[in-house]
């Protein structure tokens, strides 16, 4: 799984990236993590999960496409998701202050990368 | 029931004859109580039935509930028992808005004003609906694009904004709607298929954060080829969604979208 763990630095060398993990979309469940200590995977894979099929529910009742990208922004963090091939999701968890364009075009290259 | 609605409930059963049940329904349509909040209106009107404010108070929450022709009905009945009364005016003209009707709204806007004269929302859209009456070009122009800096300005000015603004529409906890339109990319509006979605996506959003440690949700994006959907709570009990063209990008939807929370807030703070 060489690609995997590729994949998954190339997001996480983002400045203010506090962990990212490749997640089965349909039940939440990890598949392969690089997270920061204090990260709890399976909690960020299932909520990441959960919270990205609503939001598509809720996209396509609109008459959107299928996002690309969904952001979750809190208080203290901002949870990034984009689907990553069948039934995947590539989730990063992030600082307020971090770089959230390069993040975000890493997210979709290293999900590219995995859907290849 | 929180405690200030318990106060108030305690005051109208010990003196049922008191005009408390005004207090009482207002309480309890801002806290999203709507069943409650019309059986306090349905008595008050029983009770007083050549009061305006019991009129008023009933079409308010008619209004709560998607009842556009009784909550008009009870506002003309307003009308009738107080003249030029601004809250039924400013109903009535909020009715024919979301009707897509501004010529309707006109004159009720013009009462309103002519009752509240230095009220600078209700002169502005008054100003907005006569310009664009006297020029139909121009609103269909305005009515054909959803241009997001417009639609927080207007946000800015009044309730009416929110009737004319295509790309914002503000929920309340029940998923009920409070005010605007969202359209498709195919032109259709998908404002109540949305609505019924959003509920979840505000409780989904609120448990991902809280459980990761991330503090309070602020907003969710979604971002498709074909357009951008944006999410976020201006106030506890509502919710506000934007839904733009893939053209506008991200970074200055989010601010559109401050903006537009800014506005609801003070929307919601003229209702109340």
């Amino acid at each position: 799984m060489k690609n995997l763990g590729e994949a998954l630095e190339r997001v996480t060398r983002v400045a203010g990236i506090r962990g990212a993990m490749l997640v089965a979309e349909s039940d939440g469940l990890v598949v392969a993590e690089a997270l920061a200590d204090g990260l709890d995977g399976a909690a960020v894979a299932a909520l990441a999960a959960s919270l990205t099929l609503r939001l598509r529910r809720t996209a396509t009742s609109a008459g959107l496409a299928v996002p690309l990208v969904v952001q979750l922004r809190a208080e203290r963090g901002i949870v990034l998701t984009v689907p990553a091939g069948d039934d995947l999701l590539l989730v990063a968890v992030a600082e307020r202050d971090a770089n959230l364009g390069l993040a975000r075009l890493e997210l979709r290259q290293a999900a590219a990368q995995l859907g290849s | 029931m929180t405690d200030p609605i318990r106060e108030l409930t305690a005051q109208l059963a010990s003196d049922p004859q008191s005009l408390v049940f005004l207090e009482l329904g207002e309480a309890l349509r801002n806290r999203g109580q709507p069943a409650a909040a019309y059986k306090v209106a349905r008595m008050g009107v029983n009770r007083y039935p050549e009061l305006a404010a019991s009129h008023d108070l009933l079409a308010r929450v008619l209004a709560d509930q998607g009842d556009r022709h009784a909550a008009a009905e009870a506002w003309r009945r307003v009308l009738e028992l107080s003249p030029g009364h601004l809250g039924a005016n400013k109903g009535l003209a909020f009715l024919a808005f979301r009707a897509g009707d501004p010529g309707g709204a006109l004159p009720f806007l013009e009462s309103a004003l002519g009752a509240a004269p230095g009220d600078e929302g209700l002169a502005i859209a008054v100003q907005r609906v006569r310009t664009a009456l006297d020029s139909a070009a121009t609103r269909a122009a305005a009515a054909a694009t959803v241009t997001p800096a417009t639609g927080i300005l207007r946000g800015a000015e009044g309730f009416e904004p929110f009737e004319e603004a295509r790309g914002v529409v503000l929920l309340d906890a029940q998923g009920l709607r409070l005010a605007g339109t969202l359209e498709a990319p195919d032109g259709s509006d998908v404002s109540d298929a949305l609505a019924a979605h959003l509920q979840g996506v505000s409780r989904e959003a609120s448990r991902t954060a809280r459980l990761l440690d991330l503090g309070a949700w602020e907003s969710v994006t979604a971002e498709s080829v074909d357009g951008h959907l944006l999410v976020l709570p201006p106030t506890q009990s509502t919710v506000l969604v934007l839904l733009r063209d893939a053209r506008v990008p991200v970074g200055r939807l989010a601010l559109i979208a401050e903006q537009a929370a800014r506005a609801a807030r003070s929307w919601l703070e003229r209702l109340a």
